[in-house]
């Protein structure tokens, strides 16, 4: 069974963000792989096994020829990649970066594609749905455990009360949580063979795709204003002397909770 | 683009309509023109809360046959769009079908669809949306430039919703082009006791600081005794110790309880996103650099696990 995980490389979430003048995220500094998807990598991993074999490609979006991120991927066992990378690109939005995946996954004509639920950046959670729109493939979306047998993938849904368990046929689209599996660390071994594995780089041309329709000429959409948020005054800070606790039952009786 | 006509798309649950939908109806009936729904399912059973919600209309496509959503629900609202009787606006809850369906239906009519907001107004005739980022430092307004319909996903909590005092809706039928290959076979609830978490008056959360697994117990117990919800980060649901449905933030539940304590949270953008429009909030963490401490009224730098047995011990000893 071939699988294609999305994958996306991001700043790091631990560094405080900044926008470009453009209102672009800035992008400029190291990209790593966005730990939603090492979930998606994991999975797509065990479900090639437990069918008896198959490939892993990872196919990603970035606008600055990036890789350091799909390396750790390759490193967990992923086969190959493919990165679509273009300036055009910088300001797609969510729309704009499923075309662009779509062309790209459709050139591997996989049995299952697997990606997280959201990007932990731009974090908007309709890029998987609309990847499966345009392949034309049934979806399943926040799985929280996932099976493939007899050409149906089985899934657990997330729901609001608990989960939903629901199946597909392949070849389809699932969206995978936090949590589905556990996912591996690259050991050395898959470090080293992670440098030599190919990574094919396909242009906006080979695709298919006009520069012109994606990235943020083709947006359909555009940021007029960004303010700042009203802030939280500043509250009191305790340091616990062992007597901390009284304070809170203090706040607690003036909130008439207690 | 003038704004005539808006579209809610609703959730129910046994027939039950979702706050989310009720909220975006009474944000609706601000901007003026028609409000109306779409629901994926029987409409009879919304069409009374929809009304009393401001909703003139529902366009319900009837049993979905177990498919998941998004492919019928999608497929139903593009032919009306198609056949030139589309909205202008379509407001969608950020919740797990109303993004399927927003995605399906950006993808067929062609339009782009913007997530994660918390408010929409018109400038002159262009619809214009506020989506807070970086944690709710910031606020990004995007205007929809590529026509109608505009699609655009509102979190839960964002509005109040308010009764119009309006008659039951007047249901429609609409056709589902693509009845989805997607099914749902069974649904399972995971019970729990309790007030909801994101209805609680009080919620408190646990997090990694809380060390293992095990030492949840004390969330639970400081909870019960303040009639609260237990809340979780996103840390320790990954991790396993407790129920996705126990989650606090971007990708969980959006709570906004007059209380809000937060033990053992660091504050993660991810979770901040979640709580930090509670009234009043009350954290405890060791370390005295942890972002949760930037939106606390009451802040206590100190060991969760002598902190929160003390405050159980002296709230049961009232």
């Amino acid at each position: 069974m071939n699988v294609v995980v999305c994958v996306k490389q991001i700043p790091d979430p631990a560094e405080p963000g900044k926008l470009e003048a453009d209102n672009t995220l800035d992008r400029s500094g190291k990209l790593i792989l966005d730990e939603s998807d090492s979930y998606g990598v994991e999975m797509a991993l065990q479900l090639a096994d437990a069918a008896g074999g198959g490939e892993v490609t990872l196919v990603s979006m970035v606008p600055n020829g990036e890789t350091a991120g799909l390396r750790t991927a390759l490193a967990m066992g992923a086969a190959k990649a493919v990165l679509v990378s273009d300036d055009a690109l910088s300001g797609a939005g969510a729309l704009d970066t499923a075309k662009v995946l779509a062309a790209a996954i459709g050139r591997v004509e996989p049995d299952l594609v697997l990606t997280a639920t959201e990007s932990s950046d731009g974090y908007t959670g309709t890029v998987p749905e609309q990847v499966a729109a345009l392949l034309g493939l049934p979806s399943i979306t926040f799985a929280k455990h996932v099976e493939v047998a007899d050409g149906t993938v089985k899934v657990r849904r997330q729901t609001e009360a608990g989960y939903d368990e629901c199946e597909a046929p392949l070849p389809a689209l699932v969206s995978v949580t936090a949590g589905v599996v556990e996912p591996r660390y690259p050991s050395f071994k898959g470090i080293m063979a992670a440098k030599s594995k190919p990574v094919d780089q396909p242009s906006l041309a080979d695709l298919g795709i006009d520069p012109a329709t994606v990235g943020a000429a083709g947006a359909g959409q555009q940021i007029v204003a960004v303010e700042d948020a009203p802030a939280r005054e500043a509250g009191e800070i305790v340091e616990d002397d062992g007597e901390a606790f009284q304070r809170i039952v203090a706040y607690l009786e003036n909130l008439k909770v207690i | 683009m003038a704004l005539n006509r808006i579209w809610v798309y609703a959730e129910a649950t046994d027939g039950k309509v979702a706050p989310i939908t009720l909220e975006m109806l009474t944000k609706a009936r601000e901007l003026g023109g028609t409000v109306e729904a779409v629901y994926g399912g029987d409409g009879a059973e919304v069409a009374e809360a929809l009304g009393a919600h401001g909703a003139t209309t529902v366009y319900a496509t009837g049993d979905l046959g177990g498919s998941l959503a998004g492919v019928p629900v999608a497929s139903a609202i593009a032919k009306q769009v198609g056949d030139g009787n589309g909205p202008d606006l379509i407001m969608l809850g950020t919740t797990y079908d109303g993004r399927d369906v927003a995605a399906r239906l950006s993808v067929a009519v062609d339009r782009p669809v913007v997530t994660n907001n918390t408010d929409v107004a018109l400038d002159g005739d262009d619809v214009v949306v506020t989506e807070p980022v970086f944690g709710g430092t910031k606020l990004v307004k995007t205007r929809f430039t590529a026509g109608a319909p505009a699609i655009a996903l509102f979190r839960p909590k964002s509005f109040a919703a308010e009764s119009s005092g309006g008659g039951a809706a007047e249901v429609v039928a609409v056709e589902v082009l693509e009845p989805g290959a997607a099914k749902v076979i069974d649904r399972h609830v995971e019970e729990s006791t309790g007030p909801k978490l994101d209805e609680a008056n009080v919620v408190v959360s646990g997090g990694r600081g809380l060390g293992e697994a095990g030492k949840y117990e004390i969330i639970e117990q400081l909870a019960k005794a303040l009639k609260g919800a237990p809340g979780a980060s996103r840390a320790i649901v990954d991790a396993g110790w407790v129920p996705y449905s126990y989650q606090v933030g971007q990708t969980g539940k959006v709570v906004k309880p007059t209380l809000y304590i937060a033990a053992g949270i660091s504050g993660a953008t991810q979770h901040l996103v979640g709580m930090k429009g509670s009234k009043n909030i009350i954290a405890v963490n060791k370390d005295p650099e942890a972002p949760i401490f930037s939106v606390a009224d009451l802040g206590i730098v100190g060991d969760v696990h002598k902190v929160l047995p003390k405050l159980i011990e002296a709230l049961a000893a009232r």
